[in-house]
């Protein structure tokens, strides 16, 4: 089982607790209304589902219930870093560190 | 003739009892209970008007007689009085800085008590519960088999379980069956 480190509870919890809520740092624009159905498809559909580090939506649903983000590897299921939501992205360079 | 207005909550597991020579789960008496949201504010003032300190930290539980208050997120607590009505508990005034809800009904709980009583809990709930993780006073919300329970540590060897309602009987023969594990 992986055991993962909710920001909020400031402590390491298992991954019974958790769902996975999707790629995070995804946009919702403004002007759905204007987009062409490409961007939309685009933008509701199309996800980075990488073979390496993913940026993460989860939820501690059965804990403190509150979404924050994370920095997985998918081939590992490393735990590179985990924050609050809302927090900014990393920088590509801050994940490269990560990685080392 | 019943009262149209007061709802009479059927519990499946109401007067529920078992004892091996480990443990003992008993079904708990009826309590009131709150589901609490509030920003810091709400919180330090409805704790005022009950007495205690809604803790501020993950975790955390404070108790005051039959009066408890878990920290269940950063913003949400759960309030439950053993022997004290809803009606004196439940905030007079709306306030725009917190949320009270009435789920006295929503759970019901059970006390796991005895040498045997972290094993019992540890067969069907994920969480490390030995002392050093878990020590008395500890709050959490968790999940047991695949029901999603509130977990108080009541004492050294002594949990009080809070799962809702429908869920019960689930949870009552999943404890049977970690007490059976335990005794051994
Ligand atoms: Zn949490």
């Amino acid at each position: 089982m992986l055991v993962i480190h909710c920001p909020y509870c400031q402590a390491e919890r298992p991954e019974l607790e958790f769902a996975n809520a999707g790629e995070a740092h995804i946009v919702r624009p403004n002007n759905m209304s204007d987009m062409t159905d490409a961007e939309f498809e685009k933008m509701f559909f199309v996800r980075e589902n990488p073979k390496g580090v993913n940026l993460e939506r989860w939820r501690h649903i059965h804990g403190c219930g509150r979404f924050f983000n994370a920095i997985r590897h998918t081939v590992s299921d490393k735990f590179l870093k985990v924050y609050k939501a809302g927090a900014p992205r990393p920088s590509d360079a801050e994940i490269a560190e990560l990685m080392k | 003739m019943a009262n149209a207005n007061v709802a009479t909550p059927n519990n499946p597991t109401s007067g529920n009892r078992f004892a091996n020579s480990s443990v003992t789960i008993e079904a708990a008496a009826p309590a009131a209970r709150i589901s609490f949201r509030a920003t810091p504010k709400g919180a330090k003032d409805f704790g005022k008007t009950l007495g205690i300190d809604l803790p501020t930290k993950p975790g955390l539980s404070a108790s005051n007689s039959s009066l408890s208050a878990l920290w269940i997120g950063p913003d949400e607590w759960l309030i439950i009085d053993t022997k004290n009505s809803i009606n004196s508990l439940m905030p007079r005034r709306e306030n725009a800085n917190f949320c009270a809800t009435d789920v006295s009904h929503r759970n019901v709980a059970f006390i796991i008590s005895g040498d045997g009583a972290e094993n019992t809990l540890c067969a069907s709930c994920p969480r490390d519960l030995s002392p050093a993780a878990f020590p008395v006073g500890t709050a959490s919300r968790t999940i047991f088999g695949k029901a999603e329970v509130v977990l108080l540590r009541i004492g050294k060897t002594s949990f009080r379980l809070e799962c809702w309602r429908s869920f019960s009987p689930y949870v009552w023969d999943l404890l049977i069956d970690g007490a059976q594990d335990a005794h051994i």
